[in-house]
């Protein structure tokens, strides 16, 4: 995998849940169908109210965003345990969320899934950025570099291989705590 | 021998991974008593399974796994009706023995007929409604046991003395091809309540003043343990109240001591059903380590509401009358019991409702209960009906989360509606600009009386 990431970054405030991620009318598709994974990237952040963002997350009639990075308030991810939420963000193209601090099942999903890093921050980044900022996210050094500063993140641990291997599925099979196929 | 001084949690969590002890921040295999999924999570978590497992992989223990179509099912969306038949076909395949389908013919494709419209009932007689009040009722729920589901309010099965958390996909596919998981034993907190709930405050009075106290993060990752003579005062139904909504302040689970009350609930429903009669409920300690401890005492609290945006938002209803409203709902696992329609009724009887006012019973046991339920001669569905209320026979999660664009209740313009439901993030009803206010039976009754926020004291003796 790549060690570093540039992308414009996309800012959120605190406690954004799994409805703003995205809203149960969208629930109904099956993440692993592949089209149906596409679909649910093009809806990412859809729930976020219009008068608070309105800089669009995914640009209307594309199943890719510009944004790689989310920066984020408090308890990013509340809510429901709709594995949705991580899928979307991760088939719209999203590589890291930096938050505050995340949800316990989101967090969760994001690691078993595989779909995309979730880094807490000890700084408060969602104050500090602002929306089509660009940053580099380092993976080897845990910083994320922004308007000429490094800030360091709290390191991923043991999720880190997790997520590196693609989620649980493969990181079991490469540990041989499953069978490999 | 489990040794002594755990929490309860700690306790489950022990015996179910085969240890004496274990500690908050451990990670522990543990094995899986029962596995649940539905409608809108279950297609995934299959899909996930075939994946990784293959397209003739058998799940782990058939006798395990409970599958319930409840979120979206009476609506004419044809990607909904398509998800229930991917959980029939997989029952079908598997030959699970749990499953309670919306129409009988096992080899059948659900449609809903919108001709219908959406208050009579359009369900064959196995279907029972929403998951979390299914368990229970159909004997799924035993203490000391372990309850993955994919849905983030199982933590409502707490109220039975287990642990019992929401799931991904992912996770709940993992455990259908091996009835493991890895879990971190989280910290516990312990809420100790005493004295007696007063006239016109309800369990959903207390998680929401609890909820409020600690922030809707406040037990992020945490296990929020209900303890104290207060507890023992409560009923069933109260206990499923409370437990449910600790995913609303973040918590892993919420669990609640085993006492007769117990008991005697679980052993009817297990007997009933015919599923799994033994269990070992887990004791609690005099000496346990908690990450916080506090006295509630219930004889203080007063009808309390959540207001827009979170479920953290704490305010008293009496401070909240200038607050007008378009719309009240009950129902939900949280909102939709038996007993949350008698307190509603007992508020509305006899009067009109002055705004839309929805009313969706959480299983239909439910219906039949308040179809049975006589009060001077009229059943408490012709009470709520005759006061104004737009009741369904067809159980569900409905509008509870929004959903399809046709569910019954959703909230489809900017609106302002009292709920009896669990949460009220933007957007959770529907339309994203709505607001939406948490509180009790009762204060939603009130409030749909005057279409105002309202104090249900005003209305109760």
């Amino acid at each position: 995998m790549a060690h570093t990431v540039t992308s414009p970054v996309y800012v959120v405030q605190d406690n954004i849940d799994t409805d703003q991620i995205i809203p149960a009318q969208y629930l109904t598709l099956v993440p692993t169908i592949a089209e149906e994974y596409i679909k649910l990237g093009s809806y990412a952040l859809i729930g976020l109210p219009d008068s608070l963002y309105p800089e669009r997350f995914v640009a209307e009639g594309a199943s890719h965003t510009e944004y790689k990075i989310v920066i984020a308030g408090r308890n990013f991810g509340c809510g429901s345990s709709r594995e949705h939420a991580p899928i979307a963000l991760g088939a719209a193209g999203v590589e890291a969320v930096v938050a505050e601090s995340f949800a316990r099942i989101f967090f969760r999903n994001c690691v078993a899934t595989g779909e995309i890093y979730p880094y807490d921050t000890p700084v408060r980044l969602s104050e500090i950025v602002k929306t089509g900022d660009v940053a580099t996210l380092d993976f080897d050094t845990d910083t994320l570099t922004v308007n000429g500063t490094a800030y360091s993140l709290k390191p991923l641990g043991e999720v880190r291989p997790v997520i590196d291997a693609g989620g649980i599925f493969n990181f079991a099979r490469q540990s041989g705590m499953i069978a490999s196929r | 021998m489990i040794k002594t001084l755990m929490t309860l949690t700690e306790k489950v969590l022990a015996r179910a991974s085969g240890k004496t002890h274990v500690q908050p921040g451990d990670n522990v295999w543990v094995g899986v008593d029962t596995l649940m999924t539905h409608d809108v999570c279950g297609p995934g978590t299959i899909g996930v399974f075939k994946r990784e497992f293959g397209k003739d992989a058998k799940v782990w223990d058939r006798n395990k796994v409970v599958i319930i179509p409840d979120h979206y099912i009476f609506t004419s969306d044809s990607m909904s009706n398509r998800n229930v038949d991917i959980l029939r076909d997989f029952v079908r395949e598997q030959g699970l023995p749990y499953f309670y389908d919306v129409i009988d013919d096992p080899n059948g494709n659900w449609t809903f007929d919108t001709s219908k419209g959406q208050l009579s009932r359009q369900y064959g007689s196995r279907y029972t409604g929403v998951c979390h009040t299914t368990l229970p009722w159909k004997g799924h729920t035993r203490p000391g046991e372990i309850l993955f589901v994919t849905d983030s309010h199982t933590c409502m099965a707490g109220a039975f003395n287990q642990f019992a958390t929401g799931i991904g996909n992912t996770d709940a596919g993992f455990i259908l091809g091996t009835g493991k998981l890895l879990i971190k034993v989280p910290e516990t907190m312990r809420f100790f309540l005493e004295g007696a709930l007063p006239a016109g405050v309800m369990a959903k009075d207390v998680i929401l003043h609890v909820i409020g106290e600690i922030g809707f993060d406040g037990a992020t990752y945490k296990a929020m343990q209900w303890e104290g003579p207060g507890v023992y005062t409560m009923s069933m139904d109260d206990r499923m109240t409370i437990a449910n909504m600790a995913i609303e302040a973040g918590g892993k689970n919420g669990i609640f001591p085993c006492d007769q009350k117990t008991l005697d609930y679980v052993r009817e429903r297990v007997s009933e059903n015919g599923t799994k009669q033994d269990f070992e409920p887990v004791e609690l300690d005099r000496e346990q380590s908690f990450s916080y401890d506090k006295v509630f005492d219930l004889s203080n609290l007063e009808p309390t509401v959540a207001c827009h945006p979170d479920p953290g938002n704490r305010k008293l209803a009496k401070e909240m009358g200038n607050v007008s409203l378009d719309r009240a709902y009950i129902g939900s696992c949280t909102g939709g019991k038996t007993s949350d329609f008698l307190a509603f009724a007992e508020v509305v009887r006899g009067k009109t409702v002055k705004i839309d006012t929805f009313g969706v019973p959480a299983t239909t046991k439910v219906v039949r209960e308040l179809k049975e339920t006589m009060w001077d001669g009229l059943s408490v569905w012709q009470i709520l009906e005759s006061s104004g209320v737009r009741l369904t026979e067809n159980a569900s999660c409905a509008a509870c989360l929004g959903g399809p664009v046709d569910t019954f209740g959703r909230l489809n313009q900017p609106m302002k509606c009292i709920s009896a439901t669990n949460r009220n993030f933007p957007g959770r009803m529907g339309n994203k600009e709505s607001q939406v206010f948490l509180a009790s039976p009762y204060t939603v009754a009130a409030s749909a009386l005057t279409g105002r926020i309202t104090d249900p004291r005003e209305f109760i003796s």
